[in-house]
């Protein structure tokens, strides 16, 4: 089948139903302003991230997590990855190590032979980072803890907040000792109710890292000047607008700003030291190979 | 400065800190304090989620304790910018929009409707064929009428009199429900179709339905008091019931249902209260009468303002209660049974005499009825003539 060059295509993964709509609503926005646009779905980022250097799309809706495998995988064909935009709110996020208002831990030592509930396994926010900033802060999770994983949707990255929740849940319930959420739920999870205000106590944070960015790959056969409309519409778009606010609301954010990829710095340590993409990374060179 | 003292964003502190920062206007800073262990962790979401600027306090800020400072950002009221009032709080048909917009949808009137608002496809947004300055009136009438038919009904009451009485009662309120039916569907149907920004309207109908909803109730319990089955329903009776059904413009299905159809079953339920067999179906007449009086009412006001609006439609109203005359001329009208069983409890008995006297009774409520439609449409413009002509025109089955 002869693939159609004249749009430009974005990967998202479906981690939720909203994401239709979310991106119809883009599509049709973008229409409107002369970019021909289309997007394909994947059920999990790592088809996503093979599916970018297939050249099944042009631009990647990335986890942080999706951005290194990106990354790294341009890196073993010498090509090279960029982050061209991302949300405001996917700026300096951090993640919270919450126990229980009365427990005994009151320092990462004191986690040491206790039960930690992160969230899905490959989670950065609820699972990767927490864990790096233990082993950072002498206690190695792995060998000096017992993780308890709440994998809700593997291969969405913790998009879904589902295992976040379970952690903190399984925390309350008293069958583990601490917990690991992104910041914006340990407000979250008080206001929906899950948690009693004042029932838990954050015990550590980790550094700031970035989330969510727009990734390409070059020698992309994107439309020509595509990529670059793409940005300057992305940027263009004005919370104040009725027509988009929508969309960006469903999206979760105020302002597109342009890529930066410093922030993914921790979460680069923490999958150097987890190993957490090798066997991913190792069997797609091995292929391409 | 913000002083939060030891309260939490997540306990409401977001509450203090969006005050602040709207005071503050855009790029406006509004300092912080205050003793929440996560507040700094708190405070960097809600300024990222809000997308304000998170600064360090300065040296004489922090001297007063506070813990960071915000910049309000500019996304702070954007849903004020370009949102539209859905019309003015107070209305009367003066200040009252012609159109209601698509856009306002189920907004309060006088709300103020954030851009970009998805369109509601309320098919009866136009003032003139809705609104009556009266509903408000007769809305407030209707709620302080209510009644619970537990209260006010003496169920209990001794009922003595012969079976073929009971009959009777059981085939008349067999009909009342089957017509209370079709008095609560219609309005109700159209309910839906009522933009809610007449509110006074909707409310008016509301509480109509639910009027008509007691009624099937007592009616229903009435019938089944002494007996275990129902009356007859006829062909005629729902083929003339189906003719209001099918009426799609809310003014002419007001003016057939309330002014003519309820006009004349007023007169139909007083004659059931003066002709009651018992204490039961007594008072279960006369507090329906009394609904059924401020629905005709409101059917008035409502005919009346559209007509005199809308002078043209004088003859569309005229049309529809000819074709509804022409609909039904081959049906049998009222149910048979119904009109034998009025007239039997008008008797009282069975003797040649009391029948006749009975069936002179019914009557005499059917030119009361015609003579009550006649005055109705006359009050709405129609000439004696005409009035007198459609009032004839109007279908045997009463309603």
């Amino acid at each position: 089948m002869k693939r159609d060059r004249s749009k430009l295509v974005l990967g998202a993964v479906a981690y939720d139903a909203k994401v239709v709509t979310i991106w119809d609503g883009f599509l049709r926005w973008f229409e409107e302003r002369s970019l021909p646009f289309d997007y394909v779905l994947y059920t999990n980022y790592e088809r996503q991230v093979e599916g970018l250097f297939l050249g099944e799309h042009h631009v990647s809706w990335n986890s942080p997590l999706a951005w290194l495998q990106a990354e790294r995988l341009a890196a073993s064909e010498r090509r090279v990855a960029r982050a061209i935009a991302m949300r405001d709110t996917d700026q300096d996020l951090r993640s919270a190590i919450l126990v229980r208002k009365d427990s005994a831990v009151n320092t990462i030592a004191d986690l040491r032979d206790k039960r930690i509930g992160v969230g899905a396994w490959d989670s950065p926010q609820a699972t990767i980072l927490p864990m790096l900033h233990l082993a950072e802060n002498g206690l190695d999770p792995e060998r000096d803890a017992k993780i308890v994983h709440h994998d809700v949707l593997v291969g969405k990255h913790g998009d879904h907040i589902g295992g976040e929740r379970d952690a903190v849940k399984a925390l309350l319930a008293g069958t583990i000792d601490a917990a690991c959420v992104l910041d914006a739920n340990v407000l979250g999870f008080t206001r929906d109710g899950t948690v009693a205000s004042g029932a838990l106590r954050t015990l550590a944070v980790t550094e700031p890292f970035d989330h969510c960015n727009f990734t390409i790959v070059d020698g992309d056969d994107a439309p020509a000047g595509s990529i670059a409309k793409f940005t300057e519409l992305l940027f263009s778009q004005d919370y104040s607008d009725p027509a988009v606010r929508p969309l960006m609301d469903l999206e979760g954010l105020k302002a597109w700003k342009p890529g930066r990829v410093e922030r993914y710095a921790p979460l680069a340590r923490a999958i150097d030291r987890f190993r957490t993409i090798e066997p991913w990374l190792k069997a797609r060179t091995e292929t391409t190979a | 400065m913000v002083e939060l003292g030891a309260l939490g964003l997540e306990q409401g502190g977001h509450i203090l800190l969006l005050r602040a920062l709207r005071e503050a206007g855009e790029g406006g800073r509004v300092c912080v304090s205050g003793t929440h262990p996560d507040l700094p962790l708190q405070l960097s979401v809600f300024a990222r989620e809000g997308a304000h600027q998170i600064e360090s306090p300065a040296p004489d800020e922090r001297k007063e304790g506070a813990v960071c400072a915000l910049v309000a950002g500019s996304s702070l009221n954007a849903r004020q910018r370009g949102a539209v009032r859905a019309g003015s709080a107070r209305a009367d048909h003066r200040t009252l929009h012609s159109y209601a917009d698509a856009r306002w949808g189920l907004a309060a009137r006088g709300a103020l409707v954030e851009a970009g608002a998805p369109s509601w496809d309320f098919s009866l947004n136009d003032r003139d064929l809705v609104w009556a300055d009266e509903a408000k009136k007769l809305y407030a009438q209707a709620l302080a009428s209510q009644w619970d038919p537990e209260e006010a009904i003496p169920w209990n009451a001794p009922i003595d009199h012969p079976p073929f009485v009971e009959d009777a009662i059981v085939q008349v309120m067999t009909y009342l429900v089957e017509n209370e039916n079709a008095a609560l569907l219609v309005p109700a149907r159209f309910l839906g179709r009522i933009h809610p920004h007449f509110r006074e309207v909707v409310q008016l109908l509301a509480i109509q339905i639910a009027d008509e909803a007691r009624h099937v109730e007592v009616f229903t319990r009435r019938a089944l008091l002494r007996r275990d089955a129902l009356g007859l329903s006829t062909v005629g009776g729902q083929r003339s019931l189906q003719t209001l059904f099918e009426e799609s413009d809310f003014v002419l299905s007001t003016l057939l249902l309330s002014v003519l159809g309820e006009g004349s079953f007023v007169d139909l339920l007083w004659f059931l209260h003066e002709h009651a067999p018992d204490p039961v179906t007594g008072a279960i007449a006369q507090l329906t009468a009394r609904d059924e009086s401020r629905h005709v009412a409101a059917g008035m006001a409502h005919v009346h303002a559209a007509l005199e609006a809308r002078p043209e439609d004088r003859s569309r109203a005229q049309r529809a209660i000819e074709q509804r005359h022409l609909a039904l001329q081959h049906t049998s009208g009222l149910n048979a049974e119904v009109f034998d069983a009025l007239v039997l409890l008008a008797a009282g008995g069975l003797s040649p005499a009391a029948i006749a006297r009975g069936f002179d009774a019914v009557q005499r409520l059917q030119s009361r009825m015609r003579e009550g439609r006649q005055r109705r449409l006359e009050r709405l413009g129609f000439t004696a003539d005409d009035a007198s002509i459609l009032a004839g025109l109007h279908t045997r089955n009463f309603m």
